[in-house]
């Protein structure tokens, strides 16, 4: 398993387009950050990280996929799923060491913001004056969605062998877990569910996360989320 | 028994790609998979590395059934598809280092087989290469190597030849060759003298059934007449040859002519009599055993 999680870190790695992904990424949330007027902190008066969480998971929706695309489609399509099909690998394996290398890549794209984190404590008025529980409670929340999101990539990219329909498929899923179910709490007609549907909905856990309480809970929820779709992407490996 | 394939069906849709089908294959010995395309050779052999599931039967390799135990089966086979699907970005050690982790082998032992490797399949002067950037030839090598690096006891070979050069075939028939001794090997092709160069049994499939199964010279003894073909300076009469075989012109002077004969060594005698005879000057004679190929025409086109 060890063999394979490398290759898929270094195959990201070793690519023009992996860094490329990742410094998009970094940019559109620097620029979020620090620079466009409407989201700067610099503008927002308080010493205050709101953005970063609040635009993460917006960018997350199209980097995610976008590193996960590849990972069974592209193995489909070039027959190398074949190979790792006939190793001694099995199929939960394969799927845990992408979804690790998966996680590990989201997890390296997400460490220079904790930069922020000290640039915030620098601006704090007077210095210091941030609240760290928040910051880090958020900043847990990000990693937690992004292993939501990957896990929710990998089965898009299980279900065809066009990278390009994996990232369509990826993008669609995320944003129906993280979106789609708040939105359809707001309809009326599914006032009598608005409960049920919101404890549904990744973003609801993430803000209650985000207050900067790490609760059993919500760890709970993104935990079934991932084995879910993890659980999902296995079937559909199978029957196919 | 080191490989056996026991009634194994499988059936696409509505096409039956494979129809019960059996065959056994012994260490130390290399069997021929012949059939036409479509045949079902690519399918069997899917099947008893594990990658498909079979609608009924089974492969037993070393006793393990697998349908019970394919990841301990797949420690033991050595598989080269037949699109030999490789990372192209992977450089050619980095890959072969890859496939050795899949089989959890580390460290010197890992280094040891994948140099071991390099020497074996020839590939000395491309291991520094991406696989990208090689040819065909050596990309099969890399697959050959890919398929050897843990050393199996069986391995499963899908038209390991296409798409090669002159050289480059001779050259992988005879690591072919090599490799085969102590293991299990099974070739599938459509080459057939391939077959008649490697193979020491061989198995036909048509259709998704066997249906030739035996050993290569069995197989070519069975499948009946020579033909002897000669050519000389005189005009020659066919009831003079009428008594060794069934006689026809091969030419329009009447100076060659062709016997199908049931057996070659006496056919040529009873000819050289005849010659010697009639004071003939013979210019040219020819054996041409029934070979292989068409054995194959034979049995693929009237079943």
């Amino acid at each position: 398993m060890r063999a394979l999680y490398w290759k898929e870190i270094n195959g990201f790695l070793s690519n023009l387009s992996g860094y490329l992904i990742l410094s998009v990424f970094l940019v559109s949330i620097g620029l979020i950050v620090w620079v466009f007027p409407d989201t700067s902190v610099l503008e927002y008066g308080f010493a205050d990280l709101e953005p970063l969480f609040f635009y993460t998971p917006y960018v997350f929706l199209f980097l995610i996929p976008a590193i996960t695309m590849k990972m069974i489609a592209e193995e489909k399509r070039s027959g190398t799923w074949e190979l790792l099909m006939t190793s001694p690998l099995s199929i939960n394996k394969i799927i845990l060491a992408k979804y690790l290398a998966a996680l590990s890549l989201i997890v390296i794209a997400l460490l220079p913001t904790l930069i922020y984190y000290f640039s915030m404590v620098e601006l704090g008025e007077p210095r210091g004056n941030i609240d760290h529980a928040g910051f880090f409670g958020s900043w847990i929340g990000l990693v937690l969605i992004g292993a939501v999101f990957a896990s929710i990539g990998i089965l898009g990219s299980s279900l065809t062998s066009h990278q390009m329909v994996a990232f369509v498929w990826g993008v669609f899923i995320c944003f129906l877990m993280y979106f789609g179910l708040t939105a359809l709490v707001q309809l009326n007609i599914m006032s009598p569910l608005a409960l049920f549907l919101e404890e549904l909905s990744l973003s609801y856990h993430y803000q209650s996360m985000a207050r900067g309480v790490i609760d059993g809970q919500n760890l709970g929820y993104f935990l079934m989320i991932i084995v879910l779709m993890l659980g999902l992407t296995g079937i559909i490996i199978r029957k196919k | 028994m080191s490989l056996e394939v026991i009634q194994l069906s499988k059936i696409y849709g509505q096409q039956k790609a494979l129809d019960n089908i059996s065959f056994k294959a012994e260490k130390g010995q290399i069997l021929g998979f012949l059939g036409p395309n479509g045949a079902g050779k690519s399918t069997t052999m899917k099947i008893a590395t594990g990658y498909l599931l079979p609608d009924e039967g089974d492969v037993k390799i070393h006793g393990l059934s697998v349908l019970e135990e394919p990841k301990a089966i797949s420690r033991m086979v050595g598989y080269l598809p037949e699109h030999n699907p490789l990372y192209l970005d992977m450089y050619v050690k980095e890959f072969l280092s890859f496939i050795g982790g899949l089989y959890s082998m580390s460290g010197k032992n890992l280094q040891s087989s994948i140099a071991d490797m390099i020497t074996l399949c020839g590939l000395e002067r491309e291991a520094q290469k991406k696989i990208g950037q090689l040819s065909k030839g050596y990309r099969q090598r890399v697959g050959l190597a890919k398929a050897l690096i843990h050393d199996p006891k069986v391995i499963i070979l899908d038209e390991p030849t296409t798409g090669l050069d002159p050289n480059q075939l001779v050259e992988i028939r005879r690591l072919i060759k090599d490799i085969s001794q102590n293991k299990t090997l099974i070739l599938s092709t459509h080459i057939m003298q391939e077959v008649e160069m490697l193979c020491d049994q061989v198995v036909i499939i048509n259709k998704g059934k066997i249906v030739a199964a035996d050993q290569l010279k069995n197989l070519k003894q069975a499948s009946g007449k020579s033909i002897l073909l000669l050519e000389v300076e005189e005009k020659l009469e066919l009831e003079w040859f009428a008594t060794i075989g069934t006689v026809s012109f091969h030419n329009q002077e009447q100076t060659a002519i062709q016997i199908a004969v049931e057996d070659s060594h006496e056919g040529r005698k009873q000819t050289l009599q005849v010659l010697q005879e009639k004071g003939l000057n013979l210019l040219s004679i020819q054996v041409k055993e029934r070979n292989l190929e068409s054995i194959f025409h034979q049995i693929t086109q009237s079943s």
